[in-house]
């Protein structure tokens, strides 16, 4: 095989929550496998063309990787507007997000060539929905929570979409968990990630947490000006050994 | 940030979008950060139409304080089109400093 490996892109129809058809973007590396699978959770900016490219970045370092629209609902257009008009709306239901993610989960696992492990990876918005899919289902192996908000809420900001918050879903939390944060985040902030990792810690569940200096949130972000190269290839770095470590075969 | 702070007004009137202009429905007002703009939080103004495609959006991404600036504005134009629509210019009242 040559150093760069050939990949299939595509996008599939899944079917999410309540029989609801949802688009997702598939890449699969070439080659005969069995592959790890890694089910990407993109954030609130939406099915942005950031997380197609980390679709198939994963895909590109020998994952079979899929990206499904959690937006789908609001429409088509451009992301960035489907992601406007899905905050207008108050953002998407919790319990819809998981019946999306677990199509995308059902589909991983039905490819010839998966190895039969599932990794989630989610960044902002989606780092708190593979939180809150890891601890309500069990149908994964593994997942990559990069500085969710909102793990840790307040009473009043609970509601119909939000009911729980997934600090208070920890002890149902059912596969190792990857943090990557910012310590210049304010949401997450540093006080909020202690109190996620104490809440870890108490019910005995296997995590690990890197913290960077010099960095707050959404630090991948290479469009953004928030993007910190150093913090962003070291936490690159993280997320491979993990899914290395637990989604080997 | 990854924040819930989202404020939602109902809205009348129109947006621009491209050639088109399109009848509004809301105007949302987020903190956040930056999708577009190079800056880090920003806060977000989105004047839609929920029932139209998503692309009826006219977006804006400021700074915290060029919304300041925005809301003084607005403020003072209120102020001034409140004291207009009350018809007491044209009867020697004074606007108020």
């Amino acid at each position: 095989m040559s150093f760069y490996r050939g990949m299939t892109c595509e996008t599939v129809t899944i079917t999410g929550g309540k029989g609801s058809p949802i688009t997702a973007y598939v890449a699969k590396p070439a080659g005969p496998g069995p592959f790890p699978g890694v089910v990407l959770v993109h954030h609130m900016p939406g099915w942005s063309e950031l997380y197609i490219e980390t679709t198939r970045r994963f895909a590109h370092h020998g994952y079979l990787a899929i990206c499904a629209n959690l937006y789908e609902r609001a429409g088509q257009g451009n992301p960035d507007d489907v992601a406007a008009k899905v905050r207008a709306d108050g953002g998407i239901p919790d319990a819809q997000m998981v019946g999306d993610t677990a199509a995308a989960v059902t589909w991983m696992r039905a490819q010839p060539n998966h190895n039969g492990k599932v990794g989630l990876f989610g960044s902002c918005s989606g780092g708190r929905h593979a939180l809150i899919y890891a601890s309500q289902r069990k149908d994964v192996d593994a997942c990559a929570d990069l500085w969710g908000g909102r793990v840790v809420m307040a009473k009043e900001e609970l509601n119909a979409k939000t009911p729980v918050a997934p600090i208070d879903m920890t002890k149902d939390l059912s596969c190792p968990l990857l943090g990557l944060f910012g310590n210049e985040d304010r949401a997450p902030s540093p006080e909020q990630v202690n109190q996620h990792e104490a809440e870890l810690k108490a019910h005995g569940k296997a995590y690990e947490f890197h913290r960077y200096d010099g960095a707050g949130h959404g630090f991948f972000y290479w469009h953004r000006p928030i993007y910190r190269p150093e913090q962003a290839m070291d936490g690159w770095s993280k997320v491979f050994a993990f899914f290395g470590k637990h989604l080997a075969k | 940030m990854c924040t819930s702070i989202i404020e939602i007004a109902h809205a009348e009137g129109m947006a621009k979008r491209g050639d088109e202009w399109f009848p509004l429905s809301q105007a949302v007002v987020a903190y956040d950060h930056a999708r577009h703009a190079p800056l880090g939080d920003v806060i977000t103004l989105d004047f839609i139409n929920a029932s139209l495609d998503p692309g009826a959006r006219a977006g804006v991404e400021l700074t915290l304080a060029s919304a300041k600036a925005l809301r003084a504005a607005l403020d003072r134009a209120i102020a001034a089109a409140e004291f207009e629509e009350a018809e007491v210019r044209g009867k020697g009242a004074a606007l108020a400093a």
